[in-house]
């Protein structure tokens, strides 16, 4: 059985980062799809922080990756809160009918 | 902590904030007294920066923040463009009727945010600092609920600014993994090129900083976010983010980065040409005032990176020099646009511009200087930090970028000379609005002066920035 190292971990965390960023582009149905996918972006980052943090044996990865949980918290709240508004002018959240800003 | 007395600047404002917003929860319809407190909170922290000259680096936390000349002036351009960004828009948030406690401590939080950006010299500050202050945009941005627009400007710019911050962690993670530290002084000392990892963390980075600027391949937010969301609140967003953006720039680029010079210059000059072009072309049909502003802070952003992409002490004096003359025509042309007002209207097409100088030759007059000077023409401020920016890229014979940059001066031209025809020689429509704001004034005159007659005694700003050595 093959030992489960540093690569291991990053190439998983860049999957995910990359499942994130893709769906961020090729949703078309609804925002709040967008907001899980900025989580799994962030959630990426931090394993990919962790990982790091153990094998350098250094710890300020890891009390980053508690602050980046934390403001992503945050930022969750504040684009949910951003959504509700949208939802009350229009009545929908599709990702396709958010276009009278253009030009 | 025998230097503590440096950060009180960021310690006054957030004890303020707390203190400010208790203040608007307990007391009824108290939104005049938080506006004027906010503006004296800024005004106070300004003169806590000024009082405490500083002539050497000191590092203060365990070395993750830093205060040297750099975070010094550009704290002080902050702060002062914030004071006239709030005591301008007061009026066009009375009319508009979105005079709330929040607006002025939201301003105040992000401004804190960008202090503590400046200031930075670790990534986990550096991230805390940012997301302070665009936490604090979003909700600037959708902060007229009352309009479909504002709302929408702010959902976009919350999407686009949140995969942003994403892609910069991404480049933060992997920036740490591979050269074992956050520190920004640690960093430099490990990075080398032989990692890849660094390569894919620096241009993860840059793709994250360009975001906030607004540089070309990353800008698809800023137009919609300026037409979308209140006037006042695109005057913000125009002036105060890209100064703390790009004092951050040169922190990420000059000292941590500073080894892999020849990676991310390719990058730099990149950003800064398409940014120049795009800026230039893109703007030509554009019919909205403010999404016609967007477009040419772009072309302005790209100026900016250019003096940065040099890499000699004088091409980041010139990008300051830019950067600081910018804010100023932006607060004037911002603040022409909101004196347009009829029956409690505000109006932001071009069109309504047209022969405005029967009417109100002086707004006209102001017009006219301002547009002239974002175009470049001398003897205007504007023309004087095109040439710093020309003169630092030719001494290190980066003669493609030098041309493309007066190229692209020459075409943009084009369309702010075909606002100024539309001001003096169409037919005149309706009269505004006497505008009797007198802060709206103060700004508007201050900042006409200053591109006016900046010509007279250049060396005032010149032997300020001079002294900031970052190399």
């Amino acid at each position: 059985m093959t030992e489960i190292g540093l690569g291991h971990y990053l190439t998983f965390s860049a999957i995910i980062f990359s499942i994130g960023v893709i769906g961020i582009f090729l949703n078309r149905k609804n925002i709040i799809v967008i907001l899980m996918n900025i989580e799994l972006l962030l959630l990426g980052v931090n394993i990919n922080l962790v990982s790091f943090s153990i094998f350098l044996n250094d710890l300020s990865g890891q009390i980053f990756t508690l602050f980046i949980l934390t403001v992503a918290a945050a930022e969750a709240a504040i684009g949910l809160a951003i959504i509700v508004i949208y939802y009350r002018k229009t009545g929908t959240i599709r990702v396709e009918d958010i276009n009278s800003l253009k030009g | 902590m025998e230097n503590i007395h440096l950060i009180y600047p960021e310690i006054f404002i957030s004890l303020s904030i707390m203190l400010i917003l208790m203040i608007g929860v307990f007391k009824t319809k108290s939104s005049n007294l938080v506006y004027s407190l906010s503006i004296l909170v800024l005004f106070v922290s300004t003169g806590l920066i000024i009082n405490s000259p500083i002539n050497q680096e000191i590092y203060l936390f365990n070395n993750s923040y830093k205060i040297d000349s750099l975070s010094h002036f550009m704290k002080i351009v902050t702060l002062i463009s914030g004071i006239f960004v709030l005591s301008s828009s007061y009026n066009y948030l009375k009319i508009e009727n979105i005079i709330k406690i929040e607006y002025p401590i939201l301003i105040l939080c992000s401004i804190l945010g960008m202090l503590v950006m400046i200031s930075s010299n670790d990534l986990i500050v550096f991230y805390i600092g940012l997301e302070l202050q665009s936490l604090a945009l979003y909700v600037l941005a959708a902060f007229n609920t009352n309009k479909l627009q504002s709302s929408e400007a702010g959902l976009k710019y919350f999407v686009l600014s949140a995969l942003s911050s994403g892609l910069l962690l991404y480049g933060c993670s992997l920036v740490y993994g591979f050269s074992e530290s956050t520190n920004f002084n640690l960093i430099s000392e490990k990075i080398i090129l032989s990692q890849y990892g660094n390569v894919f963390g620096i241009v993860f980075i840059l793709t994250g900083l360009a975001f906030k600027i607004s540089a070309v391949p990353f800008h698809v937010w800023a137009p919609d976010v300026y037409e979308g969301s209140p006037t006042s609140v695109s005057l913000f967003f125009a002036v105060v983010p890209k100064v703390a953006a790009l004092t951050v720039f040169i922190r990420f680029l000059y000292v941590p980065f500073l080894s892999l010079i020849d990676q991310w210059q390719i990058i730099i000059i990149f950003l800064s040409l398409a940014s120049m072009i795009f800026g230039a072309i893109a703007a030509i049909g554009q019919k909205n005032l403010k999404r016609l502003i967007a477009y040419s802070s772009i072309g302005h952003m790209g100026y900016a990176l250019a003096g940065l992409a040099v890499g000699t002490n004088s091409g980041i004096h010139s990008s300051i020099t830019y950067i600081c003359i910018y804010v100023i025509m932006n607060l004037a042309i911002f603040s022409c646009l909101l004196m347009l007002r009829r029956d409690n209207k505000f109006y932001d097409n071009i069109e309504d511009l047209s022969g405005l100088s029967k009417n109100h030759p002086i707004i006209s007059l102001c017009l006219l200087i301002v547009l002239f000077s974002l175009a470049g023409i001398p003897p205007l401020a504007g023309f004087f930090a095109k040439f710093y920016i020309f003169i630092s890229v030719i001494e290190q014979s980066m003669y493609f970028l030098a041309i493309v940059g007066l190229v692209s001066t020459v075409i943009s031209a084009f369309y702010y000379l075909k606002i100024i025809k539309i001001i003096y020689f169409d037919e005149a429509k309706e009269k505004f609005d006497q505008e009797n704001y007198i802060g709206l004034k103060i700004t508007l005159a201050l900042s006409t002066a200053i591109v006016l007659m900046y010509f007279v005694y250049p060396s005032w700003l010149i032997n300020i920035i001079s002294n900031i050595n970052i190399l």
